[in-house]
């Protein structure tokens, strides 16, 4: 199913929209803001993943969209290069000290990224609405969960390969479409009373949400930028288990719908297995034998974790102003 | 197809982790209960922490990790608050 096209928040995504309606070209269109930038490279994106409605797939390779779309990308990377790398360099000089890749990287996983965590949050104190809307944020990057980093597959050595096929078989339901991840997602989001298709929240996506899908697109894109998507890849897996068990006993505590407390049950699981696969045997197997590869494996982790906590900023920012929002209401 | 050969089958004791078994497999517990899996590879826990035994669920990281530095992390001694 192909996502809606999103309403524009500023000059860009207006022209974009335009442009994906056949209307006109976009080159000389500057983003007026950092949530209007973040929304055109998330649309652009989007043409590589599964296209709009009623918007050509042919677009998906247009030269001009492309031109766009390197100048944004250029600008994400410049400033993740820089934002990422108070916690990417101390791993990196620990690498070139010799010391254990799986050792180091989980203490990287495990650094303090200065932030609120936002599934203590919901595990201690949201109120049911700010869970949902916490969903429907998170909704953005779980209807395709593990996709962008699948664009990585036919670039990488065949020992890598084997593993990163071994994490995507448990994550695409190992041949059970019913158990695909992205597909439990689906049936908890019905069961909490929410909209299942495909980016259907993408209007209400803070930037930050974007922003962070985005860099999973641009990791998984590039050829150039593999070592940086395996590295996000098994960060996102490290910092997934334990964060997934606070967001069982959260929702457990409100009494939300089983199938998604059993969504987050199965990632307690299941992430465990693959944090270890990632981190032993994909990645510290790859810097083994291309030891080049470490300090942007350890950049795309510090990514992962950099982005992650200005998501959980600004959704708990978000969902505490729409608390108070409600309540001022209500008063 | 069968090549005659016996299959070794490869497993990884993790430093301050599980163990990862190739599944599917079943895991006959203390009281004899069996869990079945039919991941590709499973992890079975080694530290007593998992809050879903037989399997792994991440918890060693908050109870037996070893700061990696001389100066151990505060983050470790809060999480240890919450089990």
């Amino acid at each position: 199913m192909p996502a809606p096209l999103p309403t524009p928040r500023g000059a860009l995504t207006e022209a974009l929209s335009d442009c994906f309606r056949g209307r006109g070209v976009t080159r000389s269109v500057e983003a007026d803001s950092h949530d209007d930038a973040a929304l055109a490279l998330w649309m652009l994106y989007e043409l590589h993943h599964r296209g709009f409605d009623e918007v050509d797939d042919a677009l998906e390779w247009d030269p001009a969209l492309l031109a766009v779309r390197a100048d944004l990308e250029h600008d994400l990377e410049e400033r993740w290069r820089d934002r990422a790398r108070h916690l990417a360099q101390p791993a990196q000089d620990r690498v070139a000290d010799g010391e254990d890749f799986a050792e180091l990287f989980f203490d990287l996983c495990a650094a303090d990224t200065g932030g609120e965590s936002l599934v203590r949050f919901v595990q201690r104190e949201a109120e049911e609405e700010q869970v949902l809307a916490l969903l429907r944020q998170r909704s953005i990057y779980h209807v395709r969960e593990q996709d962008s980093a699948m664009w990585a597959l036919p670039r990488l050595d065949d020992e890598t390969k084997a593993h990163l096929v071994a994490i995507a078989a448990d994550e695409y339901g190992n041949g059970h479409p019913d158990h695909l991840h992205a597909e439990l997602w689906r049936r908890g989001m019905a069961a909490c009373g929410l909209d299942t298709g495909y980016a259907a929240y993408v209007d209400e996506a803070l930037p930050e949400v974007l922003e962070q899908n985005n860099l999973m697109s641009m990791l998984g894109l590039h050829r150039r930028l593999v070592p940086a998507a395996l590295g996000h890849l098994a960060a996102f897996e490290v910092c997934s288990s334990v964060p997934s068990k606070r967001m069982v006993r959260g929702l457990e505590r409100l009494g939300m719908p089983e199938p998604m407390i059993a969504y987050y049950r199965e990632h307690m699981v299941a992430d465990a297995v693959h944090e270890q696969v990632a981190v032993r045997r994909m990645l510290g197997g790859w810097v083994a034998r291309e030891p080049l590869v470490a300090d942007d494996a350890l950049w795309g982790a510090a990514v992962c974790l950099a982005a992650e906590q200005e998501t959980a900023t600004a959704v708990l920012s978000s969902v505490r102003d729409g608390a108070q929002l409600e309540h001022g209401a209500v008063a | 197809m069968s090549t005659g050969e016996t299959t070794t089958r490869e497993v990884l004791l993790c430093p301050d982790g599980p163990v990862l078994i190739p599944g599917p497999v079943t895991v006959e517990d203390e009281q004899g209960v069996k869990h079945h899996s039919e991941r590709p590879v499973v992890a079975v826990c080694r530290c007593g922490a998992s809050s879903v035994p037989p399997w792994c669920d991440g918890s060693h990281k908050q109870v037996r990790r070893r700061p990696a530095t001389a100066v151990p992390s505060p983050r470790h001694g809060r999480e240890l608050e919450d089990y």
